[in-house]
């Protein structure tokens, strides 16, 4: 088994789709939210809106962690790698996503030193390699990413690395479910739930949602089979109305998680007691901090920072897309002063923002059919 | 977050437990075991990476559970209207 | 510096403040070379520079682009390569035995491909300036009266074929810079393919409409521009793709598409229905073209766009690149 190829096998997914029209009633319109922005691309990518009925809808939910991040946080970043002989090591996701004062590819194209990394682990490497800089590594992501990042600070303290510092921007998942649930003009029927970082944190965690909330939650893989699979489960449970926490991608998640990656996690980073997340305002308990037994690794304890708060444009609308209350198209910015070539709000720049994903794979394709029913 | 593909142990590192080579459909690469210390992988199993690191071990067995519960959507519920469809279902 | 990717901003450098400046032409498709008509005789004229880092890698070097890079483009401009000019910018301290070895790869690339170099420059810049090595070539050719290329030939049910395996050069590149630490038995796919262009002419030369060599930008880039340039759509088959498995590995890996990632022995060739069977034969004959496939099909709905469709009926749009192809983690 090649665990790709098997869950993009046509007549599968052919006959999953079927079976997702069959149990679909007519009656009723699902809206089903996909948290996280890989299932977001995975939509995008695999085209599998083609093979849902009419009465489905997929709501793209807040899932991405560079479309989250504040501008005022990457102006932060950037500030502290205009200090000479300061690397900015970062993920090739963040390389295009607009500053105050441009995006890091930018500022590259103006003389700072600005590599991308495939790993945390790559950019400590980085920092042996050039004992006479600093490297700051700009972290992002929810906690399928943090361990890495832990693990890597626990290596770089073990080793007595004194060249290298991580500006974390780390946030955690189940506050942005919270916070899309307490939205008062959010209806979702069910979720699709996020993968990857149930590896780490479990199925568990997302138990309140059903019980609580009275919501069907499907923790589900990225193939085009996994997430078919997982929209068939979330009808059963709907027509049987049940609400549970169902593991579909049990190939890769186990239920109880990672103990080994939760201790990294423990071991390096605590919960910020607020932390403010673009379009979603601030929510509390919702990101992680380096502690203090880490505090020489700390980007923020070791370069002063501005710490300005960069508030978006007005007209942007990046929260209600975010909150799956407006599709990205309904956006009064939404390909016309915020394309992907000239992003206002980081949905447009990131490959899994919903604004990017839709104006890149689909809303071409909703012209042409409508001029094509036209003509 | 969530950009992890699967790949195949080919060699633990003599010198450093924690790193492994992996094939991804004949790419290589050096990657991090150190989030699975509590059930070590070993050659020849398949690991999730994300960023280089190896997230969980993947189940053969849950991955051909699903391929299999495919196969099979639809058919028992496609028996049980043919068994309807005969009326026996009123038996009871 | 999107500018140089070959993509969205490449398109608007050359159209907005070359076209009209340098070239004096009206507004309309710009092709990848040019005709020049001399007292009556037609010579097909081409340039490129070559900035490529690191200078070698698995497969080739900045001189076999350089020599096969404008070959090819004559090639699918539907002219033969005849001579080819150098001009070599090289930073100080450039040690000898690297210019040496650029100069005898160039030196074979150009036997290979069977076109002379004629002559050449040189100038060197301070140290710290042009990356050790820039390479220009200018190429002129002999056009092939066999084949007319011109984007506003082509119609809906045309079909589009593809020389070969996409991804395998710049991904080579991507690994060779060593930045992402993985390993792969790629290699470069640089070749001149003006033999298998030939071949193309030589079995369906009256119903090719269109060719392109899909560098920078890759396929996506180039099938984008056609679409625009004819006003029709592009509908490619992703099952039909040929992409080489350790490609798709680095791809899915990074998150890259491998339908933006660039080549320098392929080309795109869009062909009438008519000639289709015939030209994928004479492909697929030829030595180099066994790999050719028919990737997808012109259409008039979508005009304008680049849709690639799934075997199970997913579909997506595939715009041109903006910017660098870059890897991501989400």
């Amino acid at each position: 088994m090649r665990y790709v190829d098997e869950f993009r096998e046509p007549e599968l997914i052919s006959k999953t789709a079927y079976e997702i029209c069959r149990l679909a009633s007519t009656e009723r319109h699902y809206r089903m939210m996909e948290v996280c922005g890989g299932h977001t691309h995975a939509i995008y990518r695999f085209g599998l809106k083609d093979l849902l009925p009419e009465n489905i809808e997929l709501i793209h939910g807040p899932g991405c962690p560079v479309c989250v991040l504040p501008m005022g946080r990457i102006d932060d970043g950037l500030s502290i790698a205009q200090q000479p002989d300061v690397i900015f090591a970062a993920f090739g996701d963040m390389m295009r996503v607009p500053g105050t004062q441009g995006s890091p590819l930018e500022h590259k194209a103006r003389g700072m030193d600005v590599r991308i990394v495939y790993s945390p682990s790559d950019a400590l490497k980085l920092a042996r390699l050039n004992p006479d800089k600093h490297v700051m590594f700009f972290a992002i992501g929810f906690e399928t990413t943090a361990p890495s990042t832990a693990l890597t600070m626990m290596r770089a303290k073990a080793e007595g690395v004194r060249n290298f510092s991580v500006f974390c921007n780390h946030v955690t998942i189940i506050p942005a479910i919270r916070a899309i649930l307490d939205s008062p003009d959010m209806r979702l029927d069910a979720f699709i739930g996020p993968g990857h970082v149930s590896t780490v944190i479990g199925c568990r965690p997302y138990e309140w949602i059903a019980r609580n909330e009275r919501k069907p939650i499907v923790v589900s893989g990225f193939e085009p089979l996994d997430m078919l699979q997982s929209i068939v489960m979330l009808l059963r449970q709907l027509k049987a109305a049940e609400a549970k926490v169902e593991n579909q991608y049990k190939r890769v998640v186990p239920w109880e998680g990672n103990r080994a990656a939760l201790r990294a996690m423990a071991e390096v980073f605590q919960l910020r007691p607020y932390f403010e997340w673009r379009g979603l305002g601030f929510i509390s308990q919702s990101a992680l901090r380096i502690n203090d037994r880490y505090a020489e690794l700390d980007a923020e304890q070791r370069f002063a920072v501005p710490g300005i708060r960069v508030t978006d444009p007005k007209a942007a609308q990046c929260g209600e897309v975010l909150k799956g209350v407006l599709r990205p198209h309904q956006c009064k910015l939404f390909g016309r002063e915020c394309t992907p070539e000239h992003p206002v709000g980081a949905l447009m720049v990131s490959s899994e923002g919903s604004c990017a994903a839709y104006h890149n794979y689909e809303y071409r394709k909703a012209a042409m059919v409508s001029l094509s029913s036209i003509a | 977050m969530c950009l992890a593909i699967p790949g195949k142990i080919v060699e633990i590192s003599s010198d450093n437990q924690d790193s492994a080579l992996v094939d991804i459909v004949g790419v290589r690469r050096r990657i991090d075991l150190g989030l699975l210390q509590d059930d070590k992988p070993a050659p020849g199993d398949w690991v999730l990476i994300h960023v280089g690191f190896a997230m969980s071990k993947i189940s053969e067995q849950d991955a051909a559970d699903q391929m299999s519960t495919l196969r099979t959507l639809g058919e028992i519920d496609g028996a049980m209207q043919e068994v309807q469809g005969y009326g026996l279902e009123d038996v009871n | 510096m999107a500018h140089g990717a070959g993509g969205k901003a490449s398109r608007k450098l050359v159209e907005g403040l070359f076209a009209p400046l340098l070239f004096g032409t009206a507004p309309g498709p710009l092709g990848d070379a040019a005709q020049v008509d001399i007292d009556g005789t037609k010579v097909a004229i081409t340039t490129d520079s070559f900035v490529v880092k690191p200078l070698t890698f698995p497969g080739g070097s900045i001189g076999e682009l350089a020599v096969n890079g404008t070959v090819n483009d004559l090639a699918v401009s539907g002219a033969r390569a005849e001579a080819l000019v150098v001009s070599y910018v090289l930073e100080a301290g450039l040690p000898t035995q690297v210019l040496e070895a650029e100069v005898r790869a160039m030196a074979k690339a150009a036997r290979d491909a069977g076109v002379r170099i004629a002559a050449g420059d040189t100038k060197v810049v301070e140290h710290g300036k042009a990356d050790q090595m820039y390479v220009t070539t200018t190429g002129i050719g002999r056009p092939l009266h066999e084949v007319t290329i011109d984007p506003r030939s082509v119609r809906g049910g045309d079909r589009i074929l593809l020389s070969g395996p996409i991804g395998d050069h710049g991904i080579t590149i991507l690994l060779a810079r060593g930045e992402l630490d993985l390993e792969a038995d790629l290699r470069s796919d640089t070749r001149s393919v003006l033999p298998l262009v030939e071949a193309l002419i030589r079995a369906a030369g009256p119903g090719v409409r269109w060719m392109r060599d899909p560098t920078r930008g890759g396929a996506a880039t180039s099938l984008n521009e056609l679409a625009r340039d004819c006003g029709l759509g592009m509908v490619l088959f992703e099952d039909q793709i040929p992409v080489r498995d350790t490609v798709r590995g680095a791809c899915e890996l990074l998150g890259l598409d491998p339908l933006h990632i660039a080549n320098e022995g392929q080309f795109l060739a869009v062909v009438s229905a008519e000639y289709a069977d015939a030209a994928i034969n004479a492909l697929r004959l030829a030595p180099g073209g066994s790999e050719a496939q028919v990737i997808g099909e012109v259409r008039e709905q979508s005009a304008g766009t680049v849709l690639v469709t799934t075997l199970y009926g997913g579909s997506r749009i595939v715009d041109m690149l903006v910017g660098d192809p870059l890897p991501r983690i989400c």
